[in-house]
């Protein structure tokens, strides 16, 4: 836990040209395309030649056997800072945090955070054979090929611990998929009612179909640039208050109920100036509810064990007193690979830059976006969240 | 209660049958540690020498105090059932055909949360107990049962799939003349086996064990001889598509080495009977019980090998039937890798010196049929690969293990 006084802010850092590259199902195209498309709209987005941007953070399952190496020469760009950080759902927030400081000690003066995925027919199948070796050793031989039954684990456990219902899930997701069907790239179009929601094919109990995120192509990218740079280039940009990043957190419970943000939560909202309650949307990492819900307890907004009752009295949609992943997330929107890890990063930048695609939440000043990755065996192991405020004009 | 095992349906010859698939097999290196474990029936995982950490999954680091020594202990196989799913949907082929599927997380009382296939019984909260078997693919995997069995859980379709148990498959018995051929067909008929084909040679000999399978129920007497290919492919013709566990319990023992005792033709029958013979089972029967391997909750699921301990380390006493029990050996590791592909899994029984004719001049412990045979169907039950039998056998194991060159000068009868 550090110490929130000798911990240097993000003063004079700005983050700004939130970019999707719309999402489908399958694609034919590969993720350097992914990637290249959205450096291409980021630098149209920004006014500026590619050669301005001198720093790159890449976030990606089905570049290989490419890494952000072979990328920079695919795009024929010349970097001077490079990371590529293998973190799937919890690579936007870290990106975000690492291309903030190296603008602000002058080792990168534009740095495009992208991640990206494409998903061919066989896209999942290839992702999964070689994520890890615990999953390889100790998960897939028991028949669950990717993360459903790792999920339908902690769900199955967490209703049993804290009573929640299937009916508590349903309406998250239910509010969700309200706030998606102004986002033009969702993938899903259509309302979703509890009944659909209720009845929906079983995938892994007590998991149905509307738990579960749909995999597809796409791309998420923003830029991080100093304040007094984007000003120049007239961009509408968004501040940084904090971010927080924390990995295999509390490695000795026996089963995930809890993750990073419960460690580094207080210390994160310290060093922002704000709390809980002066959030005006959240953006949470939803492969599966019940991860939003832990979001939900972890990050403060009720105590542990209490996101069902919380979700009962508030109303998640972006009209509501407490607006919960406003593009639709991941289980409307889709999950692009790496790109989910991005997407309420994303989708945060524009709703505090008056870039919404979708629908807006009024008045909205200060948004948080937590991100989550990386089930290696039993759980998953990556944290990170940030939290973004209008920048003061 | 585990729902009771359905019969076997009457096989539809138009019908396609279905496919053996595999699940995944995809193992570190650190991970074949629990195959080896499983093999034997053992339940032991990596125990950090410095601090004592149980580590599970399989890795080279301790997770606790990054100790690089991690030598497999025996640990409490017992633990608290956290959280369970079923699945209804899986990508991988074998499960798909399998569908739905119980898994769950178990806490165990030595440290690690594991996850498991979970037999019928189990509820979250449970007390449970954890076995390691090898799945279709040949590796370990991890298996949960109520700590107090429950009635008829061998009946469990999942386990059934970990383990090979004889009841309601049909068994071939290669040699049956034997007291130990005798013994297994006992054995097979109490472990509930449908039904028992038993392989007898040289007709004219007369042989007290062959009459008392004749008067047993569910039992066919068949001429076989290992040594004639017409013979045993006349039978696989007839009997290859039925057989679900084939035990080749073909044994042909004269005392004597090589420098005192120069006799070809003794060695060319022993290598006849164990190495071709086997060879000639391999090629007609093996290609059949492959393609049944999924052939339904009944399909073709293991090939026993009857060998001797000395197939390990030659004992000069028998020094060529050591060797050609040697040749056999290797060729089951063929075997085995070949049979893979259809899940049929190969059990290879090392068996200590008979109390028979043969053994006259061996001192006890020598070892009567019944218990070679129980110890048999017992492994199939459980899911073992490698079984020792006997003292003798788990010292000869057990000594190859820590000093190889120790017992090679020291063997005796």
């Amino acid at each position: 836990m550090q110490n929130s006084e000798t911990r240097a802010n993000y003063d004079g850092i700005a983050v700004c040209v939130p970019v999707t590259v719309p999402y489908s199902r399958y694609s034919l195209r590969s993720a350097h395309w992914f990637c290249g498309r959205a450096l291409a709209d980021l630098i149209k987005g920004a006014g500026i030649g590619k050669d301005e941007v001198d720093g790159f953070c890449v976030s990606s399952f089905t570049l290989a056997p490419d890494s952000a190496v072979g990328l920079m020469q695919h795009l024929g760009v010349s970097a001077r800072w490079l990371d590529h950080i293998p973190m799937g759902g919890a690579s936007g927030a870290v990106a975000l945090r690492r291309a903030a400081r190296a603008v602000q000690v002058g080792d990168a003066e534009i740095v495009a955070c992208i991640a990206a995925d494409t998903n061919h027919v066989d896209s999942f199948r290839n992702t999964i054979a070689s994520f890890s070796q615990f999953a390889n050793d100790a998960v897939y031989p028991y028949g669950s090929g990717g993360p459903n039954a790792s999920f339908a684990f902690l769900t199955d456990h967490y209703m049993r611990e804290y009573g929640a219902r299937r009916e508590d899930f349903a309406k998250l997701c239910i509010a969700q998929r309200e706030n998606a069907l102004a986002t033009p790239h969702a993938m899903m179009k259509r309302p979703l009612t509890l009944d659909e929601y209720m009845n929906a094919r079983p995938i892994a109990d007590p998991l149905c179909l509307f738990d579960c995120v749909m995999p597809c192509a796409g791309a998420e990218a923003f830029l991080v640039m100093s304040s007094d740079r984007a000003k120049s280039l007239g961009l509408a940009t968004a501040s940084i208050l904090s971010t927080m990043e924390r990995h295999n957190a509390f490695p000795d419970d026996p089963i995930q109920i809890r993750a990073g943000w419960a460690i580094d939560g207080d210390a994160f909202y310290d060093h922002a100036g704000v709390g809980p309650g002066d959030i005006d949307f959240l953006q949470a990492y939803d492969d599966y509810p019940v991860i939003c819900f832990m979001q939900i307890e972890d990050l403060g907004f009720c105590d542990k064990g209490e996101a069902a009752g919380f979700v009962r009295s508030h109303d998640l949609t972006t009209e509501g007193d407490f607006p919960v992943n406003t593009s639709g997330g991941q289980l409307s929107v889709g999950q692009a690979g790496a790109a989910g890890g991005s997407l309420g990063l994303v989708e945060t930048i524009r709703q505090l830059t008056d870039q919404c695609l979708g629908h807006v939440v009024k008045n909205a000043r200060i948004g948080l976006a937590s991100c989550f990755g990386m089930i290696n065996y039993d759980r998953g192991l990556c944290t990170s969240a940030a939290i973004l405020a209008r920048s003061a004009l | 209660m585990t729902t009771p095992l359905s019969p076997p349906k009457k096989k539809d010859p138009v019908a396609r049958t279905r496919q053996p698939t595999q699940p995944p097999g995809n193992r570190s290196r650190e991970a074949q540690g629990l195959t080896s474990i499983a093999a034997v029936g053992r339940f032991a995982l990596q125990s950090c020498a410095d601090c004592g950490r149980v580590q599970y999954p399989p890795r080279q680091i301790c997770g606790q105090c990054l100790g690089d020594e991690l030598p497999w202990k025996d640990v409490n196989p017992l633990g608290t059932l956290l959280a369970e799913t079923k699945l209804h949907h899986a990508n991988d082929l074998f499960f798909r055909d399998r569908m739905p599927w119980r898994l769950g997380v178990v806490h165990m009382d030595a440290g690690p949360s594991v996850v498991a296939h979970l037999a019928e019984d189990c509820r979250q909260g449970d007390r449970v107990k954890l076995s390691l078997n090898l799945d279709r693919s040949g590796h370990a995997a991890m298996n949960a049962r109520p700590e107090n069995p429950a009635p008829q859980q061998e009946d469990d379709l999942q386990l059934r799939e970990l383990s090979m148990d004889p009841k309601d498959r049909r068994v071939l018995i290669v040699n049956g003349k034997t007291p130990l051929g005798l013994a297994l067909a006992k054995n097979f008929r109490a472990a509930g086996s449908r039904e028992i084909f038993v392989g007898y040679c040289e007709p004219w000999k007369a042989s007290g064990p062959l009459e008392a399978i004749k008067a047993m129920e569910g039992t066919t007497l068949i001429p076989l001889d290992v040594t004639d290919t017409d013979s045993v492919e006349e039978l696989a013709a007839v009997l290859g598509g039925k057989v679900e566990i084939l035990v080749n319990n073909s044994y042909h023992l004269r005392p004597g080495g090589v420098v005192d005792r120069m006799d070809l033709n003794i060695s060319r029958d022993e290598m006849e009977i164990h190495y071709f013979g086997l060879q000639r089972l391999a090629g007609t029967f093996g290609p059949a019980m492959r393609a049944r391997g999924a052939d339904g909750d009944h399909g073709a699921c293991a090939w026993v090998n009857v060998l001797s301990a000395y197939a390990q380390v030659n004992n000069p006493h028998f020094g060529t039937y050591s060797a050609s029990q040697a040749a056999a050996r290797s060729l089951t590791q063929c075997l085995r890798a070949e049979l893979r592909s259809g899940g049929i899994r190969v059990v290879n029984a090392y068996v200590g010196p008979l109390d028979d004719e043969w053994h006259q001049m061996v001192p006890p412990p020598k070892l009567v049929a019944g218990t070679v045979a129980g110890r048999i169907v017992k492994a199939l039950q459980q899911g073992q690969e490698d079984l020792s039998i006997g003292a003798v056998a788990e010292e000869i194991a057990e000594r190859l293990a820590e000093n190889p060159k120790e017992i090679e000068r020291e063997i005796k009868l």
